[in-house]
């Protein structure tokens, strides 16, 4: 009796163990065969976790803006762009398995990469530059890919975070009327890669600006910030200026409120500066500021977008229309508009079809988003100008800071830039040494074309 | 019918003691082994190499180490990411600070320092037991991760305190790409997995096998509990300490304190409770079902989704991965609640005596 109800669990333990083998051995395969023909992209996305409401918008409008480009000009060229989507919930060791399963499914090894997650950029990097696919990492990721001459294939466009804060600090000189001396600007950030970044271009501020830095670590996922926010308030901070990401920056709206900072005192990078982080919020996000790449709102683009893809035949991507025209969204059309224009700029060089890696890398160091080519493509405002080189894979630098009053955001700035003159020796020196400890010699740009 | 034992005999007690005493069962796993050293290099596409095989074989052996801690010792631990930490961090400096040390020396160092933090960590388990000692090590968990992201000296002053490994050679011989990553951990695991199976059968595991199941009682007849139980803790971290160290290097590519979070010493405590506590092949069972379950779901699922018509979002479906798989593992304990190493070891017993039921 008990060895006959053991074994009839084993008998189906081994039928299922079998059922399993067979699926997993056919399971991942190179299906080449019906994306003879189109521009295939990987899409490495997240929409499950802490972070995950940014990633539906975001991805989202990714996908809705290839989408769109393939209904309203028949893909790029002629050639039609498709994709594929896998899940990498924000860790770098399923970020690494969804994009080497991506990477066998057409000889285009994915287009271009966009992980939208520091940590899962720094993990590719290498496994990039290794299989000659370009990673795009659009105002996030590592700071010294800017210096092309020794990440050949890695770009940080639009800005990075140094970039950012430096913008930041400009904005809050501009409002202090051009002088911040004496006065005490608390940094607090996520403690991850993403957060640390800026610490130290922000110091070299404090130094040239004659502020008082202190800074303030949160450990993700960073739900609970009273004690933080406690201490921002003893050391009578004029500003904070707020580096979280996901579901801590409504946390930390609330936890101002708590303790009664005055909101309008804080600028949050735009990883903090979406309606998924104020709406949560209520009305303490009233007056919050944020840094932003992208401006929100059904501008004619967003607009265009969801009359093709949301009118008598939905095929777009978003289950929740209320969230198009909102940053993530908006942020999501950017990332695929570089995508496509990288892919346009290729086909000008190399003629009209499927494009690989290596073309796209050139296109990626010659794009030149100007005013004109903006209004070309509908998209005036929605995005800074933006021109890439060799030596230089971020192409603009330039940030507007917006703020929330209650119901959406509202513009409060123009086009600001970083402080080019402070960051960029810094992160020469970063990327120097980081071509000694691998032996890289820089390539050089003046002979490249 | 497949185990023809008849004229099997032993003549001298090595024999008797051997690790393989059926000769059937030496054949297949040096047919194993074949496989796994010869014929997987050559036809196995790079895909299976960096997302399945090698964290198969990472995680493997950290439940290894967290298996004779736990398993065979009985002492309940929550820190093996932090371990795995050390690991990764002592690795990554010792390359740094000391690069004409061989790198694989570098490693072994590393488990060597993991190891005596877990000696230091381990020292309350002389006086707790139980769940108590599982906070003590929760506590190694958060200390270890905030010491690393504290002391800029840890990360060479890095300003995002994530830093990019160093290239793995192994004796001048550049191990860059996924095949020869595979069969650089492939080597470590193996003889570290010898190592463990032959530690487990000595006086060593019976050691820590008597303090598991009635410490009072091991005492009583001699077994030197401190010692012992820190000897546990040093070899465990030790194992995790490598494993850290080769996921840094041969799989992610880059050392942060993130990822070594709660997140996995709580995954790899769960490879070895589904895979089978107190056994060696349980650790590579959980951590194969760990590391390849979830991929394989989110292969499936969106297949019979899209097969049947079912239209949900993307976000829908992970989660309906996510529960599939705590279903599956509900069902497995369920089923077994020793683990899916029991399964295996019941499976063997009857494949000796097939055809016969009895």
């Amino acid at each position: 009796m008990f060895t006959s109800k053991k074994f009839t669990g084993v008998k189906a333990m081994c039928a299922a163990a079998i059922g399993v083998a067979a699926l997993v051995t056919g399971a991942p395969s190179p299906s080449f065969a019906q994306q003879a023909n189109e521009q295939f992209v990987s899409v490495l996305s997240f929409r499950v976790g802490p972070y995950g409401p940014a990633g539906v918008g975001i991805f989202g409008g990714f996908i809705d803006y290839m989408n769109y480009v393939n209904v309203k000009e028949g893909g790029v060229g002629g050639v039609k762009l498709s994709w594929e989507e896998c899940e990498t919930e924000y860790a770098a060791a399923r970020g690494v398995e969804c994009y080497e399963r991506l990477k066998t499914k057409s000889p285009t090894k994915g287009t271009m990469i966009h992980p939208v997650s520091t940590p899962i950029t720094y993990a590719l990097l290498d496994k990039t530059l290794a299989d000659k696919v370009p990673i795009v990492q659009t105002g996030y990721g590592r700071t010294d890919t800017v210096d092309g001459r020794y990440f050949p294939w890695a770009f940080p466009l639009i800005t990075t975070y140094p970039m950012q804060a430096t913008a930041i600090v400009k904005f809050l000189s501009q409002k202090e009327k051009g002088d911040l001396r004496g006065k005490k600007i608390a940094y607090l950030y996520l403690d991850s890669a993403y957060g640390k970044e800026p610490i130290t271009y922000l110091q070299a501020e404090a130094k040239v600006n004659g502020f008082e830095l202190t800074t303030i670590p949160i450990t993700p996922p960073g739900t609970e910030q009273g004690a933080q926010w406690q201490q921002i308030r003893q050391s009578q901070a004029d500003y904070v200026i707020f580096w979280g990401f996901g579901v801590m920056n409504a946390s930390a709206m609330r936890a101002a409120q708590k303790v009664g900072f005055a909101r309008d005192k804080i600028i949050g990078s735009w990883w903090a500066g979406s309606e998924e982080d104020t709406v949560p919020a209520g009305d303490a996000a009233k007056g919050y500021m944020s840094a932003a790449m992208n401006v929100s709102g059904k501008t004619p683009l967003i607009a265009d977008i969801e009359k093709t893809l949301y009118g008598a035949n939905p095929t777009g991507n978003m289950q929740d229309k209320s969230k198009i025209g909102g940053i993530n969204y908006n942020r999501g059309v950017v990332i695929g508009l570089i995508t496509v224009e990288a892919i346009r700029v290729a086909q000008a060089k190399y003629g009209k079809k499927v494009m690989d890696g290596e073309q796209i890398r050139w296109a990626l160091e010659h794009l030149d988003l100007s005013d004109a080519r903006l209004k070309a493509l509908n998209a005036t405002g929605l995005m800074p100008t933006m021109k890439t080189s060799c030596a230089d894979h971020e192409g603009s630098g330039k940030i507007k800071v917006q703020q929330w009053d209650g119901t959406k955001w509202a513009l409060v700035s123009d086009w600001i830039e970083g402080n080019r003159q402070l960051v960029r020796p810094l992160l020469e020196q970063s990327a120097i040494d980081y071509g000694k400890s691998k032996g890289i010699t820089p390539r050089d740009c003046a002979k490249e074309s | 019918m497949l185990y023809r034992e008849a004229g099997q005999f032993k003549t001298s007690y090595a024999a008797d003691q051997q690790l393989l005493p059926i000769r059937q069962d030496r054949i297949a796993f040096f047919t194993l082994l074949a496989v796994v050293f010869v014929i997987v290099p050559l036809f196995v596409s790079d895909y299976w190499f960096s997302a399945l095989l090698i964290p198969i074989l990472i995680f493997s052996l950290a439940a290894i180490g967290l298996n004779i801690l736990t398993g065979y010792a009985g002492q309940l631990s929550l820190g093996s990411a932090a371990f795995m930490a050390v690991g990764a961090f002592s690795a990554y400096n010792i390359v740094l600070r000391m690069p004409w040390l061989p790198q694989i020396v570098s490693f072994l160092l590393a488990g060597v320092c993991a190891a005596l933090v877990g000696i230091a960590f381990g020292l309350p388990s002389v006086r707790i037991k139980g769940f108590y000692l599982a906070v003590a090590t929760l506590a190694a968990q958060f200390f270890v991760v905030w010491a690393l992201q504290k002391f800029p000296w840890f990360t060479n002053n890095s300003s995002s305190g994530v830093i990019s490994a160093q290239g793995v050679t192994f004796f001048g011989f550049p191990i860059d790409s996924p095949v020869r990553n595979y069969v650089f951990v492939l080597c470590i695991v193996t003889v570290l997995a010898l190592c463990a199976k032959n530690m487990a059968r000595s006086n060593t595991g019976r050691q820590w096998m008597a303090v598991r199941d009635m410490d009072v009682a091991a005492e009583v007849i001699g077994i030197p509990l401190m010692r012992t139980k820190l000897q546990a803790f040093a070899i465990s971290s030790f194992y995790c300490g490598v494993a850290g160290a080769l996921y840094a290097y041969c799989y992610i590519g880059t050392v942060e304190p993130e990822a070594f979070s709660l997140d996995m010493s709580f995954r790899v405590l769960f490879m070895i409770i589904v895979g089978g506590m107190g056994t060696i092949m349980g650790a590579f069972i959980g951590a194969t079902f760990f590391t390849v379950l979830p991929i394989f779901l989110s292969i499936l699922i969106p297949g019979i989704a899209s097969l049947f018509n079912f239209n949900f979002d993307k976000a829908s479906l992970t989660y309906i991965e996510f529960m599939i798989f705590g279903a599956l593992i509900i069902f497995f304990l369920i089923v077994e609640p020793h683990g899916l190493a029991r399964l295996w070891q019941i499976g063997k017993e009857k494949l000796r005596i097939w055809p016969f039921p009895h």
